[in-house]
């Protein structure tokens, strides 16, 4: 079972489980924002370009 | 065929190409770098699934929560896309070694040999060369095609019981669908010439800007131009991706020799 969820993780998440989490918190708040009448198309793009750039920062100079 | 039935039909085709071009485009994607048998497999269980599930609900199925899907399907393509994309960047600018899997899967079936147990992260490389399915080529298939595929049911519905030709405005899918899958077989042979790291680069581009723009359309939110946006999308998550390879370049440490070992091992 353990392995099992192991996988499913390794699966979906991968190594770098910010960048999802990331990614939940950014179509979260898309979801909140538009719905309080704000546009918010822009959000997730930004988001993703943030969180890529986080990730490989920690390469960078290596 | 009168003009109304004539603006039906072209209508249809139209829209329906842009969602079956979507739909090959990922399957051609995990189709080149991944698996071609499992890709193909997760086509025909996502036709399958669309099959009956537009057999099951039959009209009612425009009630399905087409934002829920897009959700769900566009939050993971973008995962599984950025992780793809981050490997693809360090690969090109030189902090990982280019043939990272191969190596990954020659250490573990060394491991397996001698009875030890391998590292979960080389699930991936193990299957691409496996006789087995590969779930992710298969998943990522399976999701492209079910969702552009109920995206054109919606599409045939819609367009079809508003002009109250439901027959013609199917027809017309069906066209789309077929002129989309004989080009999209036409390609493959030219895209199995491209270099495998340029294809891998570019998938990642492809999943992670379908990935953002299908969970930004599930979350209530709307991109100005709806599915042309796309055509600015795409190009403009290349260029950053260009962008952050020439960033990293600039900040790296002394270039290593072409075909030593990794600076960094990266999972």
């Amino acid at each position: 079972m353990k392995r099992a969820l192991l996988a499913i993780w390794d699966f979906v998440v991968g190594d770098d489980w910010v960048t999802a989490a990331g990614v939940v918190v950014a179509g979260a708040a898309t979801a909140a924002l538009q719905s309080a009448g704000v546009v918010a198309w822009w959000l997730i793009p930004v988001a993703v370009a943030v969180l890529l750039t986080r990730s490989l920062a920690r390469h960078r100079g290596t | 065929m009168t003009g109304s039935q004539s603006a039906l039909a072209v209508s249809v085709f139209l829209a329906c190409t842009v969602e079956a071009v979507e739909a090959l485009t990922i399957v051609l994607a995990v189709g080149t770098t991944r698996s071609w048998r499992s890709a193909l497999y997760g086509v025909g269980a996502g036709v399958l699934a669309l099959a009956v599930v537009v057999a099951a609900l039959g009209p009612a199925v425009s009630s399905i929560p087409i934002g829920a899907l897009r959700v769900s399907v566009g939050g993971l393509l973008l995962v599984f896309g950025l992780q793809w994309l981050r490997k693809a960047v360090l690969r090109a600018s030189g902090l990982k070694a280019l043939h990272d899997e191969e190596a990954i899967f020659a250490r573990e079936a060394e491991l397996a040999r001698s009875g030890g147990t391998g590292a979960s992260g080389s699930a991936s490389a193990t299957a691409s060369r496996s006789p087995s399915i590969d779930g992710y080529a298969f998943a990522i298939a399976f999701k492209g095609v079910l969702l552009e595929g109920l995206e054109v049911a919606f599409i045939v519905l819609t367009f079809g019981t508003n002009q109250h030709d439901v027959g013609l405005a199917a027809a017309a899918a069906a066209v789309a669908v077929i002129v989309v899958v004989v080009a999209g077989v036409a390609v493959r042979a030219p895209l199995a010439r491209v270099p495998e790291n340029t294809m891998k680069f570019v998938v990642g581009v492809l999943l992670s800007s379908f990935g953002t723009f299908w969970l930004t359309e599930g979350t209530g939110a709307h991109w100005p131009g709806g599915d042309a946006s796309l055509l600015a999308l795409i190009p403009g998550m290349g260029l950053f991706a260009i962008a952050l390879v020439a960033w990293l370049r600039a900040g790296a440490a002394p270039a290593r020799v072409p075909g030593s070992p990794p600076l960094e091992r990266v999972p």
